[in-house]
């Protein structure tokens, strides 16, 4: 086999699933091949069908999806004609695969160092009396410190990042020649994204293995991929080199996504399609919520002192204002949100809606209090935070049902007139959760928020689980409905760019404490702290593209 | 409301779906709807009436007479067999129905508050749980007296604590959900929030245990009125005819235990395939 040869040639791919409503295509005429050492992005939206196409390399498809069409070179073997038999020792020694949600593709009642051994001798290239070195080996060269002791701890012990780390030690531990990571850092912090990503990109180039990368974020591929194909509804759209794509994207869909990725000079009309005038906010009133040496702690397990997860800080917001509140998991960013909208108490501090101290009112009984229907929020995600038994408009409608007199009838105007704002078709009005879009459901959710014309809306990573066109259109919903009705947003998130496009302040948090605060601008060109620097660095910019 | 109008439309025509998608439903509720008919128009309908004794035709073999034959009294089997349908699904529905609403609250309770509420009602739970079932049941009618509200309530109390425990873990699991936090936003109550948010949506599961439970509530009644500490002859009940006519068995006369046996097993098996069913009807997903 000569250097130039493809080392995996897929072709003219149709995968068919058998469903209730009749054989659908989730992919059709897909055809890509990837060299040693070549590190190619599979880049798509939901539903694109770019996980598909790595299931049928690894023939690891549901029962319910057949290759209809087409063929899967692997070193010249056909893999799509292969046997069940073959397959097995291809998969993990040849092929390997790194799931999305590292801690459950761990067996969580197993240690790592157990898990890694198990693939080595699946695959017999150890025998049971150094089969243990190997796998401490292997722990070493996804840089895991002190992997000894690593060896015998369990998923549950290790934190995401470590977890992914680990996931890989098990999936490069037979040394394979194609590695498959499909969207392997979703759901980790930007520093943790970053420390995965280089280590998979180092560690394809030192074996001179393949890799592919399948994830929804350009910025990640432009990042740290070769080559990018884009998939559109099961098919291939456009397959570029990274400089070629991003200087000159050739078709409409690539276009419309690279439009709607948020990068570091675009403003938040640039992410749609067609251009609108920018939003007008109207000038920022007085301060509206003032938060004062805010506490809180929790019992920690087998201490006497227990954890501050918020530890002490102050801020305020001004009426018709937009502050950023940004940090990586566990900071306490979470618990700061529930406790101003008094889902949980308070340990100590005040905390000043409109001059008056809510935090003095306990949570249990705030969901009556006069200024409740003035708070309210629009949740991480959105099918989570919609009743699965409920309509679209019994969800808008709950909190007017509860804390406004309309009648009936003027209820159901109501209902019509929010549906209309946040764009969401009236006939999905009578549809339940699972029958909406991603897009539908975060739409519902803005509704119930703003039914009751309040004035501070906490947004809790409202776009983290969006594709990044709809996050596009959200997030200029947002900033339409602050200029329409002067609402004030906190806006929780630990997306720096998204910042950038929708808040006035931001607010950087770690360890529970509010390590620095400024004007978006100002903290995001030039900031102060480290951490900050750490983070801004982290994140993976699309180039500049001429569209 | 227009979806509000429209919604027992969409209801009935899920029903049919629910109906049409799944024949082993189908054929559960056609024999569900079966067996509650002969509860309330069988005794309208037997050809004789099932306390009457004719001495003269005692232990007849089936016949076009006596589809049934007749036991050692003279008495019609079908006619006996028929009318102890009622009391049968009385006992079965009243005990389930008791052990769901208060196995539901008890779980959900402890399910939603934890702590000291959590720990008090799972003690109780576990006591129940800690004699042998069937054994409990019978000490609670030996000791309560050998009427049928004892055995609905000996019957409740043996299958509180499968309702309470799982209640408890589904409502467990959702205490924090997304629509849950957003219920408490829109202004609604805790106790609000547990018995629109949270409880409707345990249900699914729940209902499979439901129906399982209606087969086990009927063996139970039958298994007491066997062992003499049920419903009292000459009353007819599955039970009680099996048990009778187990003396006969020896001496040839099958048709005694044979038929109310089936009529057992019948009701049994229908009630746990009924399960799947219910769940399907009650689970939003599956509106499409």
């Amino acid at each position: 086999m000569t250097a130039t040869a493809p080392l995996l040639a897929i072709e003219d791919l149709t995968v068919e699933f058998a469903t209730r409503r009749g054989t659908v295509r989730a992919i059709e005429q897909v055809s890509l091949s990837i060299t040693r050492g070549e590190t190619l992005g599979v880049v798509g939206e939901s539903g694109s069908g770019k996980s598909v196409s790595a299931y049928s390399v690894l023939q690891i498809l549901d029962r319910a999806g057949r290759i209809a069409q087409g063929s899967i070179q692997f070193s010249g073997m056909r893999l799509d004609q292969a046997s069940e038999r073959t397959l097995l020792d291809i998969r993990g020694r040849e092929i390997s695969m790194i799931f999305q949600n590292p801690r459950a593709a761990l067996n969580p009642i197993k240690p790592v160092g157990r898990q890694i051994e198990d693939v080595l001798l699946q695959h017999t290239l150890a025998a049971r009396s150094n089969v243990r070195n190997e796998a401490i080996k292997a722990l070493k060269a996804v840089r895991i410190a002190d992997p000894e002791q690593r060896y015998h701890a369990y998923p549950f012990e290790l934190s995401g990042g470590m977890c992914q780390r680990v996931v890989i030690a098990i999936a490069l531990a037979c040394r394979p020649q194609l590695l498959i990571a499909d969207e392997p850092t979703t759901g980790l912090d930007v520093t943790t994204q970053k420390a995965v990503m280089e280590l998979v990109v180092e560690l394809t180039h030192e074996r001179r293995m393949a890799s592919i990368l399948i994830t929804h974020d350009l910025g990640l591929a432009a990042a740290y991929c070769d080559r990018i194909v884009v998939m559109e509804q099961g098919k291939i759209v456009e397959s570029a080199q990274v400089s070629t794509l991003f200087q000159a994207p050739q078709h409409p869909y690539t276009q419309r996504l690279l439009r709607a990725t948020p990068r570091l000079d675009s403003r938040i009309r640039d992410l749609l399609p067609e251009p609108r005038p920018a939003p007008v906010f109207p000038p920022h009133g007085p301060p509206l919520l003032e938060v004062r040496d805010l506490v809180r702690e929790f019992p920690a397990r087998g201490q006497t002192s227990a954890v501050r997860a918020v530890d002490s800080i102050s801020f305020t917001v001004h009426q018709g204002e937009s502050l950023g509140l940004v940090g990586e998991s566990g900071c306490g960013k979470s618990t700061t949100s529930a406790m101003l909208m008094r889902l949980l108490d308070t340990s100590s501090g005040q905390i000043l809606f409109k001059g008056e101290d809510i935090a003095a009112v306990p949570a249990a009984r705030f969901a009556r209090h006069p200024l409740r229907g003035k708070l309210q929020m629009v949740f991480q995600d959105p099918t989570d935070s919609l009743n699965p038994r409920w309509t679209a408009e019994r969800s808008i409608a709950d909190p007017l049902l509860r804390l406004s007199n309309l009648s009936r009838r003027q209820r159901r105007l109501r209902v019509q007139e929010l549906a209309e704002r946040v764009g969401l078709p009236l006939n999905l009005l009578g549809r339940f959760p699972h029958q909406l879009s991603g897009g539908q459901k975060s739409r519902v959710g803005i509704a119930r928020a703003i039914a009751l014309d309040p004035d501070l809306v906490v947004l809790d990573e409202p776009t983290a689980a969006l594709d990044v066109s709809v996050q596009a259109v959200v997030l200029n919903l947002l900033a339409d409905l602050r200029a329409d009705l002067g609402m004030s947003y906190l806006f929780i998130t630990h997306d720096l760019n998204v910042v950038r496009l929708i808040c006035d302040r931001v607010m950087v948090m770690q360890a529970g404490v509010i390590l620095e605060h400024g004007s978006t601008e100002q903290v995001l060109s030039r900031p102060e702290q480290a951490y900050t620097r750490t983070l801004l660095a982290a994140i993976p910019h699309p180039p500049p593209v001429q569209v | 409301m227009d979806t509000l109008a429209s919604r027992p439309n969409t209801l009935g025509r899920h029903f049919l779906y629910v109906l049409s998608s799944n024949p082993v439903t189908a054929i559960a509720f056609a024999l569900f709807a079966l067996i509650v008919l002969t509860g309330v128009f069988g005794p309208l309908l037997v050809p004789y009436d099932p306390l009457a004794t004719h001495s003269a035709r005692a232990l007849e073999p089936p016949s076009w007479d006596h589809w049934f034959g007749t036991d050692h009294l003279g008495r019609d089997v079908f006619s006996r067999v028929v009318v102890a349908t009622r009391l049968d699904l009385l006992i079965s529905v009243a005990a389930v129905s008791l052990s769901f609403v208060l196995g539901s609250l008890m779980g959900a309770l402890a399910g939603f508050f934890g702590g000291w509420a959590d720990r008090i009602i799972g003690r109780v739970l576990d006591t129940v749980m800690a004699f042998p079932l069937f054994v409990l049941a019978m000490g609670i009618v030996a000791a309560a007296g050998n009427t049928i509200e004892n055995i609905i309530i000996a019957t409740a109390i043996i299958n509180l604590p499968f309702y309470a425990r799982m209640v408890r873990a589904e409502v467990n699991i959702r205490r924090n959900a997304g629509f849950v936090q957003a219920a408490r936003l829109s202004g609604n109550l805790d106790w609000r929030v547990l018995a629109t948010q949270i409880f409707p949506n345990a249900l699914p599961p729940i209902m499979v245990q439901l129906s399982l439970n209606m087969g086990w509530a009927i063996l139970n009644a039958a298994g007491l009125s066997f062992i003499g500490l049920g419903v009292r002859p000459p009353t007819p009940e599955w039970g009680i005819m099996v048990a009778e006519g187990a003396n006969f068995i020896v001496s040839g006369e099958w048709w005694l235990t044979l038929f109310p046996g089936l009529a057992l097993m019948l009701a049994v098996f229908t009630f746990n395939l009924l399960g799947d069913g219910l769940r399907d009807l009650v689970d939003p997903q599956r509106r499409t």
